[in-house]
């Protein structure tokens, strides 16, 4: 792959394009391999899970943080001011300055609230923070976080937790084509061939949780999912080389005709 | 702003990255634009390459095909409106270069009001307003009195005139403007140089980002375009497509619509066009359509009259029809105009040609109550 290719989020370099998520693992042993096995470079944690003024916490004991971005998460929010807290509790415990905002007040489906989310986003971006807002995928909301000065956006491929894969597959085209930050596509994949065509539809990264976690054998999944995911970035960056069209133009040229015309004009006249 | 951009990479370094495309890269151009998607910047450049033109005929069905898709049947007319002639800068290519000595003349306001009547009774609804580059003359408060008068009479008003800091075209906007125009001219530093020999037009680099103070100050359009025969056209259309594509990302909100003139004659003495021929400057513009689907493609009566008929719909979405030139054309007297135009047909004209393809001429697509200006009092 091209030299070039990394992802940078807010000036930071990651040669990985797989974030994972830590909820769900069966032992933080499991959890230690499988950040092994897939080589990740950003691991989000939940703040409401976590111990950060501690050096014994189960979770964050598995994260070599030399390699790795801690990336603290909002998750359990339910409004921008329960966010904006965390975010700043996260921040005075040592989480640093990068933080995965969610809002989700649906307790069942976990849905993103992308009113409070914008506003959570506005504040938190002010106060210095790199922000990855975790949303829909909607397009005209992508557009808001990034006037707001968010670092990423992270649209959902489906419902969290569900493993449904892209089911928000036009809106995630035209949030795609349209953002000038990172797409993290988070949420909702459950195969690897989910990561792949992710990738390959032009996602900077997708972050995976439940897929890996509560697989039969989480390290082995894992690494399934880096290499989908690598194979997805390259299938996006060269396999359209040296596809051959089918050739519609018929003999008669009817839309181009008119560029003979001109041909046979000059000729007249020469 | 685009300069950050532009600075990334040199003029020549654009033409050859133009010229490095292959065979397979067209055919892969145009396989992801039967898939069904816009093309990428680099697919983009392949398509201008001369190597596409055994493809000409696929791309213009696929043109058809995104511009039907994007915009109908239809085709947005809008006419020009000429305010002043009067230039301090001296274009070399350019009649109202201020070395040309021609009458100079800028509308008072009743010769705006006896303009704007004709132009009113012909249906036109959409006006794109234009100056020579005489910041003095054709100032912020006199912009702002023809807006005041223009608004009584059409939905739309464009300007196309020098470029402004942000804080005027914010002022502009407050009028009533609702689009702005900025023609690079050329993308090339050195012919822009060696072109642009006084004026305040000589700072290219403020040129280049007039188009990012107007989308900061909030117009709706922003047009940008290239006029072609100044410099090597790989390299302008290389500018001119990442200069577009880079406007529509950062300016959401606004419709970004590119231009692709070719030189005319004009008052002066200027030999040094580069010969753009109509097939190429066709394959350019289905580039630009299957790279940009979205953004209106415009044609002023500058090309003839055969080339307008063919290319209206098919990638051509906003056309110019009976311009006049010169700064009170419409009502008749001097022959003062800014260069000779091709296609002189009459509006009714053109319009039946329009319906005979099968395509809807609009006169009105915009609303003066989506901006806070006073109610039309005529």
């Amino acid at each position: 792959m091209a030299e070039s290719d990394d992802l940078i989020i807010a000036g930071r370099r990651f040669k990985s394009r797989l974030f994972l998520g830590t909820g769900k693992f069966s032992s933080g042993t499991s959890l230690e391999q499988a950040i092994h096995s897939s080589g990740t470079e950003v691991v989000t944690v939940a703040l409401r899970r976590v111990d950060l003024s501690s050096t014994e916490d189960d979770i964050l004991t598995k994260i070599d943080r030399e390699r790795i971005l801690l990336l603290p998460n909002t998750s359990g929010a339910r409004d921008a001011e329960e966010a904006v807290r965390l975010a700043r509790l996260s921040r005075e415990l040592g989480g640093g300055d990068w933080v995965k905002l969610e809002v989700t007040p649906d307790p069942v489906y976990l849905l993103p609230d992308p009113i409070e989310t914008l506003k959570a986003a506005k504040i938190l971006v002010k106060e210095g923070f790199n922000v990855l807002p975790y949303i829909n995928a909607d397009p005209i909301l992508c557009k808001h976080l990034e006037e707001a000065g968010c670092a990423t956006v992270m649209p959902l491929g489906s419902p969290i937790g569900t493993n449904q894969g892209i089911r928000t597959l036009a809106n995630l085209e035209i949030i795609i084509e349209q953002s000038n930050v990172p797409v993290v596509v988070d949420a909702g994949l459950g195969l690897p061939s989910h990561a792949a065509q992710a990738m390959e539809l032009g996602a900077d990264a997708v972050l995976v949780n439940t897929a890996i976690a509560i697989a039969k054998d989480p390290a082995k999944t894992a690494y399934a999912f880096k290499l989908a995911t690598e194979a997805g970035r390259i299938s996006r960056l060269y396999s359209n080389s040296g596809i051959k069209t089918s050739k519609q133009a018929s003999a008669s040229s009817p839309l181009t005709g008119f560029l003979e015309e001109e041909s046979r004009n000059v000729h007249g006249v020469i | 702003m685009y300069t950050e951009l532009f600075d990334k990479i040199s003029f020549s370094e654009a033409k050859e990255r133009v010229l490095s495309k292959s065979k397979i890269d067209i055919e892969s151009a145009l396989h992801s634009s039967h898939c069904g998607k816009p093309l990428n910047f680099e697919e983009y450049l392949s398509l201008i390459h001369p190597t596409a033109d055994p493809y000409l005929e696929e791309m213009a069905r696929l043109a058809l095909d995104w511009t039907k898709k994007r915009f109908g049947n239809t085709i947005s007319l809008y006419m020009p409106m000429y305010l002043s002639n009067e230039c301090r800068s001296s274009c070399v290519y350019c009649g109202f270069s201020f070395e040309n000595k021609i009458p100079r003349k800028t509308l008072n306001e009743s010769e705006i009001r006896a303009e704007s009547e004709i132009l009113h009774s012909k249906g036109i609804r959409h006006l794109l307003i234009l100056t020579g580059e005489d910041y003095s003359i054709t100032n912020l408060e006199y912009l702002r009195s023809a807006v005041r008068i223009l608004k009584s009479y059409f939905d739309s008003i464009s300007i196309e005139i020098y470029p402004m800091d942000r804080e005027k075209y914010e002022v502009l906007i407050e009028e009533g403007v609702e689009g702005l125009v900025v023609y690079q001219e050329t993308y090339d530093p050195e012919v822009y140089s060696n072109y642009h020999l006084r004026g305040m037009k000589k700072n290219m680099r403020y040129r280049l980002d007039a188009p990012d103070r107007g989308g900061l100050a909030g117009f709706r359009r922003i047009g940008v375009g290239a006029l072609l025969g100044l410099s090597d056209p790989y390299g302008e259309m290389f500018r001119l497509g990442e200069h577009a594509h880079y406007l529509s990302k950062k300016y959401w909100r606004t419709t970004i619509q590119i231009s692709l003139p070719r030189m005319r004659p004009a008052q002066g003495e200027f030999d040094k066009t580069i010969f753009v021929s109509d097939r190429e400057y066709v394959r350019f513009l289905f580039a630009l359509r299957l790279f940009l689907p979205d953004s209106g493609l415009v044609q002023s009566t500058r090309e003839s009259i055969r080339m307008r008929n063919h290319l209206a719909g098919m990638p051509i979405t906003h056309m110019s029809v009976e311009s006049r030139t010169d700064p009170g054309g419409y009502s008749g007297g001097e022959e003062l105009k800014q260069f000779e135009i091709e296609d002189t047909r009459k509006i009714e004209e053109f319009t039946e040609m329009l319906r005979k393809k099968g395509l809807d001429p609009v006169f009105k697509d915009f609303d003066r109550a989506f901006l806070q200006v006073p109610d039309r009092i005529v």
